[in-house]
């Protein structure tokens, strides 16, 4: 779909966090001198195209209980990407999943990231990967400082 | 930090999928959940207060809106590792940078709005005299982007 000059208009408004209120999208639709219905109709159109990912809640995953996250990344053949991108992404506890560009001295292409309640849940799941895709080559990047975590922010 | 009763589970666990593109989103939570539409804005504030919950609202696709987004993996000199970060920290289209155990032991993800300002930003971050190599990962294919836990 064309990204409209109202859709710019939305997208501003609604990046940071919708206002918990009875009727959030009539409240944002006043921000932008719009109305409620005009407003849910971009953002339905936005939704089945794919540009709105989701409209809904990302949790803090340390504070429910997930402490622990690596980045698991594979070295996955070709020719097996599609299957073993599916076997992997159908697992709750991988939350994105990308192939990527591989670099002179480093062969990983599939990126996974993982989240457990603690590194021995981390390693079970990647193991459990592993076997069920038949990858053996990888390695688990667990996660230490988190310098920065924020949404970006479009058309500013 | 309050516990979370099975109601909060069930509340998240039902937000974290998908709030409805309708006029009153949090009634249609309430009505899964027998619960009122000021019931279920109360809870979610102050779960969000306890700090359980990074956003709620809209998430969108950068790619979909005209924006290109990278990885890329630094090997960063331990000394230095702070000053390196903090200098990456400053440009609004980098959303995470974090610290990882291994080889390259700084990543972060990079969203610009076009090609030109994308290797800008690249080159600033190699000249550091703290960064020995950057890698940058952009993706080919991205199967799964879903955040999303499940709380019992």
């Amino acid at each position: 779909m064309e990204i409209t000059e109202l859709d710019k208009k939305i997208v501003r408004a609604m990046q940071d966090e919708l206002p918990l209120v009875a009727e959030p999208f009539k409240l944002i639709a006043e921000e932008i001198d719009s109305t409620e219905e005009e407003v849910l109709a971009r953002l339905r159109l936005m939704k089945e195209d794919g540009a709105l990912r989701k409209m809904g809640a990302v949790l803090r995953h340390r504070e429910v209980g997930f402490r622990a996250n690596a980045l698991g990344v594979w070295v996955v053949p070709e020719e097996r990407m599609d299957q073993v991108a599916e076997i992997m992404c159908s697992h709750m506890a991988v939350t994105h999943c990308y192939d990527r560009n591989v670099m002179p001295d480093w062969p990983y292409n599939f990126y996974t990231m993982i989240h457990g309640t603690s590194r021995e849940d981390c390693q079970q799941i990647a193991q459990d990967l592993a076997k069920e895709t038949g990858i053996s080559q990888y390695e688990l990047l667990y996660t230490g400082r988190e310098w920065k975590k924020t949404s970006m922010k479009y058309f500013v | 930090m309050m516990k979370l009763t099975k109601l909060d589970k069930e509340i998240l666990n039902l937000l974290q999928g998908n709030l409805q593109l309708e006029p009153r989103p949090f009634q249609l939570i309430g009505k899964q959940l027998g619960l009122s539409e000021e019931q279920v804005i109360s809870r979610l504030q102050q779960l969000k207060a306890g700090g359980y919950i990074r956003k709620i609202g809209a998430f969108f696709n950068s790619d979909k809106l005209g924006y290109q987004g990278t990885l890329v993996a630094l090997r960063v000199k331990p000394e230095l590792m702070e000053e390196t970060a903090i200098f990456i920290n400053q440009f609004p289209g980098i959303t995470h940078n974090y610290q990882r155990e291994g080889r390259y032991n700084l990543w972060f993800t990079l969203i610009t709005p076009n090609e030109r300002l994308r290797q800008d930003i690249l080159t600033q971050i190699r000249q550091l005299p703290g960064v020995e190599d950057a890698m940058d990962l952009s993706a080919r294919r991205k199967y799964k982007i879903n955040v999303q836990f499940n709380l019992r």
